[in-house]
């Protein structure tokens, strides 16, 4: 198998395009129009029939300045544009940006709001892992199971609605608390849920997870080893895939994670090798029951007192050039909003370090000699989400 | 069929020996069946689309068509004036003859096919006496199209999409055609009628339970007969997350449309042929073939739609089979497309056709091993669909689906 | 490690290159000189005691006061479970620094993500392509002088303003009362007819 010349630093990627075609290799634009590249990426595929060489990801479709925007807002302002890092895991994103802030601030947030957004982010993450496994077996050819995991996503969007009134960027999280605390007979219908959706979990892995077909497709199908997905820095359920253990809500605990008991599923090969697709799969599936463990006891433990805000500033304003970093387990794993407080009341510098963005870098090397329909697998697996990798 | 006819003239009190005009009355009566056929062909397509469409949303927990029409029955009407009306784009790069030509051709395969497909005890466009081997002839024409459609497109995804259903036709070809050659060789016979009367109306006398190597044709014949239509766990030609959409990806409007009529039509087809070479056809049990040829009169007709009947519900559980497949099994990769049939299919098939050569001399030497056999296949069958059904029913009650979430939630 | 052993065990080896552990706010970090960056961060990851297996993030911050473009990298170690930060200062007109890609493969997209929006430059990287802005974009965003260029092959980048024109509520009560006190102050005859067109040309604006 002849590689792509290593390009030069003046490469552009029309150049890369280019070269693929003098090279004899048919070129082929999957994207930035595609059924399953999970929204708007673009991956330039140098294949020889249904064999490929490479795929190069070319992102950027979705990219909105972010960062940029960052600079420009208030703190709280800018609360509602960090849903659209990620518009799966919209709590998550959230959660990740209070904490840089309130870092920054070195306010403590009352226990029931920390139990407030604990319920939140857990549902958010099983919602993301639901559709996460859904459209991967979309990819694969299952289309029943897509919609099986919409329809419990749907419950748990009713929930989150009448938490915060919002189905998909919630805007839920404030600086030092909730928006909004539990609203009456929140905690019964979660709990006639959690009821409901741990059957429906077996279920699923009934119907797709174990399938004979879907094994055959995804065991030894582009595995990564523990030490490359660390070298990629690989994050969250892609990474304990490939046996490393290491989850942020264990292992560098905030919030009130301590108080849980729950574990981070690793991978253990258990139909292929180590860290392949359906390892990641299965990963989350069982992420999916321990978020059902976690709202559990959240229900039995939350203070049925107390406030949802801490004490915060009216205007936030922080001392030129102190800076914050704060990490977070979001649903695509560890997600790091890197805070410099600028003059006034906004900040100098916003830096959100996402899980896809470094897990769209490891696509180009796990690409190579695998097939086409192996690529769309491989794109799920890592559960990318376009708007997280473009900000 | 001219039998039929003369039998039909007969009871009318004439006898056709004497007209004049007698075989322009049979070409009459071949035309007026033959449009009925194609009509049929393109009808039972256009349902099974809508069938298809409420039977994955029942899978699925979804609503599904339900607007036009009773259970929005006639979904598939609307939806074929809207493809009659749309505009038939050609793309600009395309080789425009070619593009234009490729879905007649599929539909030509597709429809010479209901030529020698039997419905009922004698309603059956020509027994053909090498109708089996007209039949996998005939489908050979389908690729055909499927390539010019995907070369002229002038696309590389549809490219991609004819090359891999040429690969997997033509490679499944070979096993279903030895799968099929099982029936023939135990019937001694290629014409499809005479296949349906050498079995019988109970499920032992069907060939499916004739012997272990029957049983495993059927199998065989069922999986070949997916991949030949382009059916999930096979659809990869039109894997439309891997290939957007496959060889139709650049079609539209009516020409659009052919391919979809193809590849439901098809689901009749294999599942005819399935029930015609494995599951009795139209035998309607404890009525012997030529006691139905002996009855006159209203009686005659009566067994006629009783055989129809039969047939149509054998068939339409096969449909029902392959589109449960279709929305509960994820697709396989090319590579293990091809593996499976070249290293398990053709072997396996090969080997059956020598088991059943076999399999006859002893059955000739000592018939009751055979009636043994029978017997004991179509317990074990019987055992397996039952115990399928408890297990199906236990998962249902495990999971309590019954839940309802839409009140006062 | 703590931050500060992990500095005393960087500045053993390194010596004077590792610059003072900054007591920022939250997280320390030193500064080191761009030219050993490759250095260091081998010696990082290779060091058995420290052991940073993951660069965590990379992101660079403009300082036009300071003329200076500022990289920083968070490092990580699943091994032992410790960070450190480092931060190196370029200059402002030519920021060129290393690459560390050849040490940590995460590396490859952080850097091009700098290279595309703060236009630093990463010497030895094997695809320093524009990420996220096309390929024939001028300028690179998330500077602080960063002006946007009016089009892109002929697509405007701007868009008229929909909300021009518009007074908001808060400010066009003000308006009022300040009209109404006016009046209360003309106690004129004439006066009073003039602030009323006033209010009656903010409402209509506000109506528009």
């Amino acid at each position: 198998m002849k590689p792509l010349e290593i390009p030069t630093m003046d490469m552009t990627s029309k150049e890369v395009m280019r070269r693929i075609e003098i090279s004899g290799d048919m070129l082929l634009n999957m994207g930035p129009q595609h059924p399953s590249t999970h929204g708007v990426i673009n991956f330039l595929v140098q294949t020889d029939g249904e064999v490929m060489k490479r795929a190069i990801p070319e992102v950027g479709y979705l990219h909105r300045s972010l960062e940029k925007i960052g600079e420009r807002c208030t703190y709280n302002g800018y609360m509602p544009y960090t849903d659209r890092v990620d518009y799966i895991t919209a709590m998550c994103a959230n959660q990740g940006w209070a904490m840089a802030v309130e870092r920054l601030l070195g306010i403590t947030v009352p226990k029931r709001a920390e139990y407030c957004r604990t319920i939140a982010c857990e549902l958010n993450r099983i919602s993301s892992h639901l559709v996460s496994a859904g459209t991967m077996a979309m990819d694969i050819g299952a289309v029943t199971p897509f919609p099986y995991a919409l329809r419990e996503r749907e419950y748990i969007n009713d929930l989150l609605e009448e938490l915060c009134g919002a189905r998909l960027t919630y805007n839920y999280l404030r600086i030092g608390g909730v928006a909004f605390d539990l609203p009456s007979n929140f905690e019964e219908k979660l709990g006639t849920f959690l009821d409901h959706f741990e059957k429906i979990l077996v279920e699923f892995n009934r119907l797709i997870t174990y399938n004979e077909i879907f094994i055959k497709r995804l065991a030894h199908l582009a595995p990564i080893p523990a030490a490359m997905a660390i070298d990629y820095c690989l994050v969250g359920p892609n990474l304990r895939a490939s046996g490393v253990q290491f989850d942020v809500r264990k292992d560098l605990p905030y919030s009130v994670y301590p108080e849980f008991q729950f574990d981070a599923p690793v991978g253990k090969g258990e139909v292929g090798t180590v860290g392949d697709s359906w390892d990641r799969f299965w990963c989350r599936c069982e992420e999916m029951r321990q978020s059902c463990r976690i709202l559990r006891q959240c229900l039995a433990q939350i203070p049925k007192e107390g406030g949802t805000m801490a004490k915060v500033p009216r205007k936030i304003k922080l001392p030129e050039g102190t800076e914050a970093y704060s990490r977070i387990e979001s649903a695509r794993g560890d997600m790091q909003y890197y805070v410099i407080a600028g003059a006034g009341e906004n900040a100098y510098r916003v830096k959100i370090r996402t899980g896809s963005f470094t897990a769209m870098g490891i696509i180009d090397v796990l690409s190579r000699g695998l097939m086409i329909a192996d690529l769309v697998a491989l794109i799920a697996s890592l559960d990318v989400v376009a708007p997280e990798i473009d900000r | 069929m001219q039998a039929f006819l003369d039998s039909l003239i007969r009871n009318a009190g004439h006898d056709p020996a004497t007209w004049p005009w007698t075989q322009f009355v049979y070409l009459a009566a071949m035309g007026a069946v033959s449009f009925a056929v194609i009509n049929f062909a393109a009808i039972t397509a256009g349902i099974f689309s809508w069938a298809e469409r409420r039977v994955a949303a029942r899978m699925q927990s979804r609503v599904g068509p339900n607007r036009v029409g009773p259970g929005g029955f006639l979904q598939w009407v609307a939806d074929a004036v809207k493809l009659l009306l749309k505009e038939d784009l050609v793309p600009d790069e395309a080789d425009q003859f070619l593009f234009r030509i490729a879905p007649y051709f599929m539909m030509v395969g597709f429809a010479c096919v209901f030529v020698c497909l039997p419905f009922s005890h004698r309603l059956i466009v020509a027994d053909m006496n090498v109708g089996i081997f007209y039949i996998l002839a005939v489908t050979a024409l389908i690729v055909v199209g499927i390539i010019m459609s995907g070369w002229s497109s002038n696309s590389k995804w549809s490219l991609f999409g004819a090359i891999r259903s040429a690969a997997q036709i033509i490679s499944y070809e070979i096993p279903a055609g030895m799968a099929l050659m099982i029936p023939v060789m135990l019937a001694g016979t290629l014409s499809t009628q005479g296949i349906i009367r050498a079995q019988g109306g109970w499920p032992w006398q069907w060939y499916v339970f004739n012997n272990p190597a029957a049983l495993v044709a059927f199998l065989i014949y069922f999986i070949s007969a997916l991949a030949e239509g382009n059916r999930t766990p096979f659809d990869l030609p039109e894997a439309e997350s891997e290939l957007v959409s496959g060889y139709n990806t650049e079609y539209s409007g009516m020409r659009f449309s052919y391919f979809f009529l193809v590849e439901w039509g098809n689901m009749w087809i294999m599942s005819a042929l399935a029930s015609t070479m494995f599951f009795g056809g139209w035998q309607i049990p404890g009525l012997s073939p030529e006691h139905f040829d002996a009855l006159t009169g209203g009686v005659a007709v009566l067994a006629e739609v009783a055989s129809l009947a039969i047939f149509a519900f054998k068939t339409l559980i096969f449909v029902f089979i392959v589109m449960w497949l279709r929305w509960t099994l994820p697709r396989i990769r090319v590579d293990q497309m091809m593996n499976m049939c070249w290293k398990y299919l053709v072997p396996a098939s090969f080997a059956g056709v020598l088991f059943v050569g076999v399999w006859m001399l002893i059955v000739h030497a000592a018939p009751w091993i055979g009636l043994v056999m029978r017997l004991g296949l179509t317990a074990a069958g019987a055992l397996g669909v039952t115990l399928f059904a408890l297990r199906t029913l236990k998962n249902i009650r495990d999971t309590g689906d019954k839940f309802d979430f839409t009140s006062n939630w | 490690m703590t931050f500060e052993e992990i500095h005393q065990r960087l500045a053993g080896k390194f010596g004077a290159a590792i610059g003072p552990l900054a007591p920022a706010n939250k997280d320390s970090f030193a500064v080191v000189p761009a030219a050993e960056i490759v250095a260091i961060c081998r010696h990082l990851k290779d060091d058995p005691d420290l052991a940073f297996d993951c660069l965590m993030n990379l992101s660079s911050v403009d300082w036009p006061k300071k003329n200076q473009i500022e990289i920083v990298y968070h490092f990580w170690s699943y091994a032992k479970r410790h960070s450190f930060i480092l931060k190196v200062a370029l200059d402002r007109a030519a920021p060129a620094i290393a690459s560390v890609e050849s040490v940590w493969k995460a590396a490859d997209w952080l850097e091009r993500e700098q290279f595309d929006l703060m236009g630093v430059q990463f010497d030895g990287h094997p695809d320093l392509r524009r990420i996220m802005m096309p390929d024939d974009w001028v300028g690179f965003p998330l500077r602080k002088d960063y002006k946007e260029q009016p089009s892109w092959h002929n697509i405007t980048t701007t868009r008229e303003n929909s909300l021009e024109g518009y007074v908001r509520l808060d400010e066009f009560r003000k308006k009022v009362a300040e009209a109404a006190s006016a009046t209360a102050q003309a106690s004129g005859a004439a006066a009073p007819t003039a602030p009323d067109k006033d209010a009656a040309a903010a409402k209509k604006e506000v109506l528009q």
